[in-house]
């Protein structure tokens, strides 16, 4: 469904992707992690038509995004950190939204109501907790039922309920043939929620299978513990936070 | 896009900036109405708000508005929005506010106390400079990061084409004065909008002697309509140029 095509991306005289293939498919769902730095954020933003790659190609679909928008119909984007127009109430927001993707759908509201983000829409976004917002970024993400869900540490900041709600929401979603991408640095949630696992290292990637071939090869019936065996035995720096 | 633009202008609107802008243009030119007999005086004296305030207040506003708005832009960015429509968008929701708020504060006490071809001239300059200094602002904000740099930027065009450039056009009409430099100096003025408006004013008004150098030499070389057609196109290229260049560089820059 998207398949990246020997990117690379510098800022400056720092390269931050450095020549990557990767072929995401529907149905599927990938982890995306790597220590900070890696060029995880950076891969996301590029999908999105956000960064634009030095070199290389993405495709969505078979078409270059390149100077393409209308793909981003098709993707719900949950960023790192949720950046809203300060004064707008969480009601404006999501209204905008709907008003700006009027697809044939009918909303997802399902994780507006089990947030319970409606008794809340007159609260400007400025008065709003960390962890609130994240809520409304990921209930964003699902309102227009995309096929492809790219989730930038969702987890992060939100309250163990939540957390339940939201692994739950994505596994459903999961379920549905969608193709999910996940980053996180929570490794046992990632154990949950994804199939495959991508690891990104400097800007390369180091690692590209399903969690069940790492597990195999790792002999460790943990995520955590496999990836860092991973990392022992191609040693690569920098241990991962799980 | 039209709803791009519906959302930009709700969210100026709210600051209540515009309507303080609005009340001080107002305000102003009501007092100089009341001060003076003379509408074409007064004319005069509204001739120096609109060349340095008109396009400080536009330079100034819209490359913090759009800092402040960077937020709004990063989440459009990721939903299916064309980047062009973005930016223009945010260029027509600004200018058209900005314009509005400059033709309402300065035109309503205008057509109270008679509206004469100068001052019709002097409400047309404004809007032209206005667009121009949203244009040259955007252009600043497109083309740093920081926004304490990018309003560094846009103050210094401003300083530069109200203040500096004068002052340049002066010394070297001085130091030169042995050579025949008319049309050089004219081709200088086109590279500066603010003179640009001027030299339309002092051909309508009719006091070129009054402003200075450059303005004796423009009317000296051309007849009014020539004058006025030419520098009007001029204007016209530094509205549109900066526009361009800024949609250009902002359509491939990374955010």
């Amino acid at each position: 469904m998207i398949s990246i095509k020997n990117v690379r991306k510098t800022f400056g005289k720092l390269t931050v992707l450095d020549g990557i293939d990767l072929t995401l498919t529907a149905g599927r769902s990938y982890a995306l992690v790597g220590p900070n730095g890696s060029g995880k954020t950076t891969l996301i933003k590029s999908i999105l038509g956000m960064v634009l790659p030095s070199a290389g190609d993405i495709y969505f679909d078979g078409t270059s995004i390149a100077r393409h928008w209308q793909y981003r119909e098709k993707i719900g984007y949950m960023p790192q950190i949720g950046r809203y127009p300060e004064n707008m109430t969480i009601g404006q927001i999501v209204d905008m939204m709907k008003n700006i993707r009027t697809g044939a759908h009918t909303p997802d509201e399902e994780l507006i109501e089990k947030f319970k983000l409606a008794g809340m829409y007159s609260k400007r976004m400025h008065t709003l907790s960390g962890g609130t917002r994240q809520k409304v970024s990921a209930a964003l993400a699902f309102l227009f039922r995309p096929p492809v869900l790219i989730l930038d540490e969702p987890t992060a900041g939100l309250d163990p309920v939540s957390v339940e709600v939201l692994k739950e929401k994505i596994l459903a979603e999961k379920e549905n043939g969608k193709l999910v991408i996940v980053t996180s640095h929570i490794l046992s949630d990632l154990d949950e929620l994804t199939t495959d696992l991508v690891y990104l290292f400097e800007g390369r990637i180091h690692f590209n299978d399903t969690i069940a071939a790492l597990k195999a090869d790792t002999q460790e019936p943990r995520l955590g513990r496999a990836v860092a065996t991973m990392i022992r035995q191609k040693q690569l720096q920098e241990p991962v936070q799980h | 896009m039209r709803r791009i633009i519906q959302y930009v202008l709700y969210d100026i609107l709210r600051t209540r900036f515009m309507l303080l802008y609005t009340a001080l243009l107002f305000i102003s030119t009501l007092a100089m109405f009341q001060l003076d007999n003379d509408p074409s005086k007064v004319v005069m004296s509204l001739l120096n708000i609109v060349l340095m305030v008109i396009p400080l207040v536009g330079i100034v506003f819209t490359t913090i508005h759009f800092y402040n708005s960077y937020e709004f832009i990063e989440l459009m960015l990721a939903q299916p929005v064309d980047r062009k429509v973005i930016f223009l968008g945010e260029y027509i929701a600004v200018a058209c506010s900005l314009s509005i708020a400059f033709l309402l504060g300065c035109g309503l006490p205008i057509l109270l106390y008679g509206a004469t071809p100068a001052a019709i001239t002097l409400l047309c300059c404004g809007t032209v400079l206005t667009l121009v200094f949203v244009s040259l602002a955007f252009l600043a904000a497109v083309l740093t990061r920081d926004k304490a740099k990018a309003i560094g930027v846009a103050l210094l065009f401003w300083f530069y084409f109200s203040l500096i450039y004068d002052g340049f056009l002066l010394w070297f009409v001085y130091a030169f004065s042995d050579y025949p430099l008319e049309k050089v100096t004219l081709a200088l003025i086109a590279l500066n909008p603010v003179d640009l408006a001027r030299v339309i004013m002092l051909l309508q008004l009719d006091i070129s002697a009054l402003m200075g150098y450059t303005g004796a030499f423009y009317k000296s070389f051309f007849g009014s309509h020539t004058g006025i057609l030419l520098s009007t196109t001029l204007l016209a290229v530094w509205i549109a140029l900066p526009c361009y260049l800024s949609l250009h560089i902002f359509s491939k820059k990374d955010l």
